[in-house]
C-alpha cells in the first residue's frame, strides 16, 4: 500500500541504546518505518521489544542511561532525532502527542483534571485561562465524558480507569496533533471498555487526519484498526506490510508464531505462547539472527545477521527464510 | 469537611486530657520541692504551713483534679520559685521559642525542600552526593556543640555576630512580639536558628531527595513533559507537589520537636525562651512550671497534629475521600 | 508468564552469578562481607569505629595521665593551650581544661564512658523493647494492642523531651541516665521487631515448630528472634549512635553525668564557659572527638541497612 502524500514521520534506521552498567542494552537497534496523514500504523511486539522505546524515541523521551545513537527520525521532513530541547519541547503535546498505556498512572493524582489539561493548551498558545478551560472542556465532550464541566473540576482519582483514559486521550488531541503514539492504551481495560476507546480513537484521527502509531502486542487489535503493520523482535522491525498482507501471508517466522499463538487456536502448549527473552536479553544478544533459538526454520545460515529483503513491494522482512507469499498459515510446533 | 474537622478536634481534646494524667503523674513523684523551698532552718510548723500552702499535703488524686479544675479556667498553678502563675511565666517566653522554631523550620524548608529535590533529580551528580554527605553530617553533629562551634567562629574569631540573647527591639504583630523587624533581631536570631534547623535541614532534604527520585519516574512525570510543558513547570508544579505532602506532613509534626529541642539551642545561645525557663525549673524542681511547660508542649503538638492532617487534606485529594467513607 | 521467572537470561540474575564468580562459594556472610565492602566509606567508617573502640577500652593503658586522680592534677595547669609543657614537663598535646586536666586523657576517659552508656543503654534497651515486641507480634490481641499503644505515643514526643522529664524525675548519675536512655529507645526496638516479627510469624516455619509442640519461648527465641536479626541490627547501630549523642546533650545541660564522671559532653560544656576567652580547645576536641564517633557509627549503620534491605537486595 504506497501512498503518495509525504509520510507525517519517518523513522529510518533509528538505534536507541540504554548504556547500563551492565552493559549496552540495544534496545531499539536499526528500525525504519514511516506513517502517512490519516493512516495507523500498527506497531507489534512483545513486551521488551523496543516498541515502546521507539515510541518515546519519537517523542524525545529517552530517560537516562538510554538515548539516540543513530538514525534519523524525519518529522515532516525535519530530523528531529537531533532537535534541540526546547524545539522539542514545543512539538511535543503541539504536534506530536502520546498516550500512555496504564491511564490509572498518567494523571498526576495531586491536580485537577482542569489543572492538567488547561496547561497543555498554554503551554502552546498563549490564550486566556478561561479559554483554555472551555477548550478543555469541549474536548472532554469530544471523548464522550458525561457532563464534562463537571468532570473538569474533578480530581483523576474520581475517574474509572476507561474514564481517565479517555481525559488522557482528550489531552493528547487537545491541540489537535498531527501525530498521536499510542503506547497500548487499550490494554488496561476492560474489553467493552477497549472496544469504545479503538472506536473513539480511529474517529477522532480520521476527521482530524492525524496519522497514528499504536503500539501493541494485540494483533487482534491492529487488525481491525491498522493500515499498517510493524512486527519488531528484540529490537528490530523484523516484517512490515499493510494489515492484509501481514496478517493474511506472514512471512517471518516469528509473525506467524505471533498468530499462531492467539489463544483459540493454540490450547496444546505451542512454543511460542511462552516468551522469553525481553529487553535485558538483548544485553547478551549473540550475532545473528536474533529469533534463531526459537525458529522452527532456523539453520546455519541464520549465524549470520539477516538483511531486510523485500518479498513484494512495500513489504520488508528481515529473514533468511521467508514464507514465500501463497505459503499456507501453519501453525508452526 | 467540617465532620472531618470536628471529628479531629475531639480526638484531640480526648489525648490532650490523658496527656495532662500521664504528665501531672510523671511531675508528681519528681524529688521533694519542700528541700528546696523551705529553709533548712526552719521548724516544723513551718514546713507544714508552706506545705499546706503550696496543696503538697493532699493526696494525688485531689492534687489532680484541683489541677484539672484549675486548668480548665486557665490557672496552671503557681511557680514556686517566683511565685507567678507558671502559665504566665510560659507565656512571657513562649514568642521568642516560636519566633525561634519558626525562623529554624522557614531555613529548614526554604533549603531543604530545593537541596533534597536537586540530590532527587540528579542522584549520581557530586552535588548530589555533596549535599547527601552533608546531610548525614546534619544527622550526626550534636546540636549543643555545633551551636558553641558557630559562638567560637562569628562571635569569638571573627566578630561578625553576637554571640547570646535576642535583641530588645520588639515589634508587635497582631500583637504577637517578634524582632524579626530589626536588623538587630536579625543577627540575634540567625546563629540559634540556623544552628536549631539543622537537623530538620538534614531531614526535609531526605524526605524530598526520596520523594524526587520516586515521583520523576512516574508515568505521569512523562505524561507532562510529553504534553510540551516546560521543564520548569514540570519540576516545581508535577514533581514538587507530590514531594510537598510527605514533606509537609513531617515537618508539621516536627514543628513540636524543633520546640521541644530548642531547649538546647537556648541554652548555648542564652536565648529568653520557654526551653531555657524549664531546664531552670527542672533544677529548681519547680513543678508548676514544668507541668505547665509540658502541658503547653502538649497542645501545641496537639494542634499541630491537627493543622497537618486539614492541610493533608487540602494538598492530597485522595485522603479527604477515605476520610469521607470512613 | 511464570516462564518468564525461569528464564536465565534475565538480568536480575546476573550480577548475583558475577558476584559468587569472582568469591568462589557463596556464603551469606561472605555475600554480605563482599556487598558491605563495595562502599569504601562505610570501611573507613568501620576502621574508625574499631579504632575508636580500641581506644576506649585500652584507655587507662594509653591515656598520658589519670584525670581522676587528684594527686597527679594541678590547678597550676589550668587552661594551657594545646602543646604547652605541665607542671610536670610533659606536653598536653590538647591543651587541659579548667581544672588542669590533660585534655588528651580526659578525652580518652570521656570516650569510654560516652561509649560505655550508649552501648550499654542500647543493649538494655534492645533487650526489653525485643522482648515486648516479640511478645506484641506472638500473642496479638490485646497484648499487642496494649504494648504498641504505648510505644505510639511515646514516639510522638521528641526523645529529647521524655528523657529531660525523666531525668527531672530522677536525678543526676550514670545509671540514671542510662535509665532515661534505655525509656527513649526500646520503643524503637519494639516497634521494629514487632513488624519483622509478624512478617516472618506467618510462614510456614513457625507454624510447624508450634505445631511440633515447642514452647512459646522457644518458638519466640530459636525460631523468630533470630530471623528478625537483620533489622535489629540496624536499628542498633543508629539508636547507639543517637544515645550517645544525646547524653552528651543531657550532659551539656546538666543533667546527665556527675562532674566527677565527666563524658565527651560534660567536658564540651566545662569548655563553654571559656569559650569567650578564646580557649577554644576544651569544647573544641572532646566535640571532634564525638562527631567522629558518631559519624562512623552512623555510616557503619547506613551502609548495614542498605546491605540488609531485602527489598534493596538485587
Amino acid at each position: 500500500m504506497v501512498s503518495d502524500t509525504e509520510p507525517t514521520l519517518e523513522v529510518r534506521n533509528l538505534r536507541t541504546h540504554f548504556f547500563t552498567k551492565a552493559g549496552v542494552v540495544k534496545a531499539v537497534d536499526d528500525v525504519s518505518f514511516a506513517v502517512r496523514p490519516g493512516k495507523v500504523m500498527g506497531l507489534v511486539g512483545e513486551s521488551g521489544s523496543g516498541k515502546t522505546v521507539t515510541g518515546f524515541s519519537i517523542l524525545g523521551l529517552v530517560d537516562a542511561p538510554g538515548r539516540v545513537v543513530g538514525g534519523e527520525i524525519r518529522y515532516k521532513g525535519e530530523n528531529i532525532a537531533t532537535a534541540t530541547d526546547d524545539r522539542m519541547r514545543r512539538l511535543r503535546g503541539r504536534e506530536i502527542a502520546m498516550i500512555f498505556q496504564d491511564p490509572m498512572m498518567t494523571l498526576n493524582p495531586v491536580l485537577r483534571v482542569d489543572t492538567q489539561m488547561v496547561e497543555a493548551i498554554r503551554a502552546h498558545h498563549s490564550v486566556s485561562h478561561k479559554e483554555a478551560w472551555q477548550q478543555s472542556r469541549d474536548a472532554l465532550g469530544r471523548v464522550g465524558i458525561p457532563s464534562p464541566e463537571e468532570r473538569l473540576r474533578a480530581y483523576p482519582h474520581q475517574f474509572s480507569g476507561g474514564m481517565r483514559q479517555r481525559v488522557a486521550i482528550a489531552i493528547a488531541m487537545l491541540n489537535r496533533p498531527d501525530l498521536i503514539v499510542a503506547d497500548e492504551p487499550t490494554t488496561a481495560l476492560d474489553v467493552t471498555i477497549q472496544g469504545q476507546i479503538l472506536y473513539e480513537v480511529q474517529k477522532l484521527c480520521e476527521e482530524t487526519g492525524t496519522a497514528l502509531i499504536w503500539i501493541t502486542h494485540d494483533l487482534s487489535v491492529v487488525a481491525g484498526l491498522a493500515d499498517e503493520i510493524c512486527v519488531m523482535y528484540a529490537g528490530r522491525v523484523v516484517e512490515h506490510g499493510t494489515v492484509d498482507e501481514v496478517l493474511d501471508q506472514p512471512a517471518h517466522p516469528y509473525t506467524r508464531g505471533l498468530i499462531g499463538s492467539v489463544p483459540s487456536r493454540n490450547r496444546r502448549g505451542q512454543p511460542l505462547t511462552q516468551i522469553p527473552g525481553m529487553t535485558p536479553s538483548l544485553l547478551n544478544l549473540e550475532p545473528g539472527c536474533p529469533f534463531k533459538t526459537r525458529c522452527p526454520d532456523a539453520d546455519a545460515v541464520c549465524e549470520a545477521e539477516p538483511a531486510i529483503t523485500h518479498p513484494a513491494a512495500g513489504r520488508d522482512v528481515r529473514c533468511h527464510h521467508p514464507v514465500t507469499a501463497g505459503a499456507p498459515l501453519e501453525v508452526t510446533a | 469537611m467540617s465532620v472531618f474537622i470536628i471529628r479531629r478536634l475531639m480526638q484531640a481534646m480526648l489525648v490532650v486530657l490523658v496527656m495532662s494524667f500521664l504528665v501531672f503523674a510523671g511531675v508528681y513523684v519528681v524529688g521533694d520541692p519542700t528541700q528546696i523551698l523551705v529553709a533548712d532552718d526552719a521548724d516544723q510548723a513551718e514546713r507544714a504551713r508552706v506545705i499546706a500552702e503550696l496543696g503538697l499535703d493532699q493526696p494525688f488524686h485531689m492534687q489532680y483534679l484541683q489541677f484539672l479544675g484549675g486548668a480548665l479556667s486557665g490557672n496552671l498553678g503557681e511557680s514556686f520559685r517566683f511565685n507567678e502563675p507558671a502559665l504566665q511565666l510560659i507565656l512571657e517566653r513562649l514568642p521568642a521559642t516560636l519566633e525561634l522554631a519558626f525562623v529554624a523550620l522557614a531555613i529548614a524548608v526554604f533549603f531543604g525542600i530545593p537541596l533534597g529535590t536537586w540530590a532527587g533529580l540528579r542522584p549520581e551528580s557530586p552535588v548530589a552526593k555533596t549535599i547527601m554527605t552533608g546531610s548525614i553530617l546534619g544527622f550526626s553533629l550534636p546540636t549543643f556543640w555545633v551551636g558553641i562551634m558557630m559562638i567560637l567562629l562569628f562571635a569569638v574569631i571573627l566578630g561578625w555576630l553576637p554571640s547570646t540573647g535576642r535583641s530588645d527591639e520588639i515589634t508587635y504583630v497582631l500583637g504577637f512580639p517578634t524582632t524579626l523587624f530589626s536588623l538587630d533581631g536579625w543577627a540575634h536570631i540567625l546563629l540559634p536558628a540556623v544552628n536549631l534547623a539543622l537537623f530538620k535541614l538534614s531531614l526535609v532534604i531526605r524526605l524530598s531527595r526520596a520523594g524526587a527520585r520516586e515521583v520523576v519516574h512516574q508515568d505521569y512525570i512523562k505524561f507532562a513533559r510529553a504534553k510540551g510543558l516546560s521543564e520548569s513547570r514540570v519540576i516545581l508544579v508535577h514533581v514538587m507537589k507530590n514531594i510537598l505532602i510527605p514533606v509537609v506532613t513531617v515537618l508539621g509534626l516536627e514543628f513540636g520537636g524543633l520546640v521541644a529541642f530548642s531547649v538546647v539551642t537556648e541554652t548555648v545561645f542564652a536565648w529568653p525562651g520557654i526551653g531555657k525557663l524549664l531546664i531552670e525549673s527542672i533544677s529548681f524542681l519547680d513543678r508548676p512550671v514544668i507541668v505547665a511547660y509540658l502541658m503547653i508542649i502538649v497542645l501545641i503538638f496537639v494542634f499541630l497534629n491537627l493543622v497537618v492532617d486539614i492541610a493533608y487534606s487540602i494538598l492530597d485529594p485522595r485522603v479527604r475521600l477515605q476520610d469521607m467513607k470512613s | 508468564m511464570t516462564a518468564l521467572q525461569d528464564d536465565p537470561t534475565l538480568p536480575n540474575r546476573a550480577p548475583a552469578a558475577a558476584a559468587s564468580a569472582d568469591s568462589g562459594v557463596e556464603t551469606p556472610f561472605r555475600r554480605f562481607v563482599s556487598d558491605y565492602r563495595e562502599s569504601s566509606v562505610a570501611v573507613v567508617g568501620t576502621v574508625a569505629v574499631a579504632l575508636i573502640a580500641l581506644i576506649a577500652l585500652l584507655g587507662p593503658l594509653i591515656a598520658p595521665t589519670d584525670p581522676y586522680d587528684l594527686a597527679t592534677v594541678s590547678i597550676m595547669d589550668s587552661r594551657l593551650a594545646p602543646g604547652e609543657a605541665m607542671m610536670d614537663g610533659r606536653a598536653a598535646w590538647l591543651g587541659t581544661d579548667g581544672l588542669g586536666r590533660d585534655m588528651l586523657s580526659a578525652m580518652i576517659y570521656g570516650l569510654r564512658i560516652s561509649l560505655g552508656v550508649g552501648i550499654g543503654s542500647g543493649a538494655i534497651a534492645m533487650l526489653i523493647g525485643c522482648s515486648l515486641g516479640l511478645a506484641a507480634a506472638y500473642y496479638g490481641g490485646r497484648v499487642d494492642t496494649l504494648i504498641m499503644r504505648v510505644v505510639d505515643i511515646q514516639l510522638s514526643f521528641p526523645a529529647i523531651l521524655v528523657a529531660l522529664i525523666l531525668l527531672a524525675v530522677l536525678g543526676k548519675g550514670i545509671d540514671k541516665i542510662i535509665v532515661a536512655l534505655v525509656a527513649v529507645q526500646w520503643a524503637y526496638y519494639a516497634r521494629t521487631i514487632r513488624g519483622s516479627a509478624l512478617v516472618e510469624r506467618r510462614k510456614e516455619y513457625v507454624e510447624a515448630a508450634a505445631s511440633l509442640g515447642l514452647g512459646d519461648r522457644r518458638v519466640l527465641f530459636r525460631h523468630l528472634l533470630p530471623n528478625c536479626l537483620a533489622p535489629i541490627i540496624v536499628v542498633g547501630t543508629v539508636q547507639t549512635a543517637h544515645a550517645i549523642s544525646l547524653e552528651a546533650t543531657l550532659s551539656f545541660l546538666g543533667l546527665g553525668l556527675p562532674q566527677t564522671e565527666p563524658s565527651l559532653g560534660l567536658l564540651i560544656s566545662n569548655g563553654f564557659e571559656y569559650i569567650m576567652s578564646g580557649s577554644y580547645w576544651i569544647s573544641t576536641f572532646p566535640g571532634i572527638a564525638l562527631l567522629v564517633t558518631i559519624v562512623s557509627i552512623n555510616l557503619v549503620g547506613d551502609r548495614l541497612r542498605d546491605v540488609l534491605n531485602p527489598r534493596l537486595q538485587r
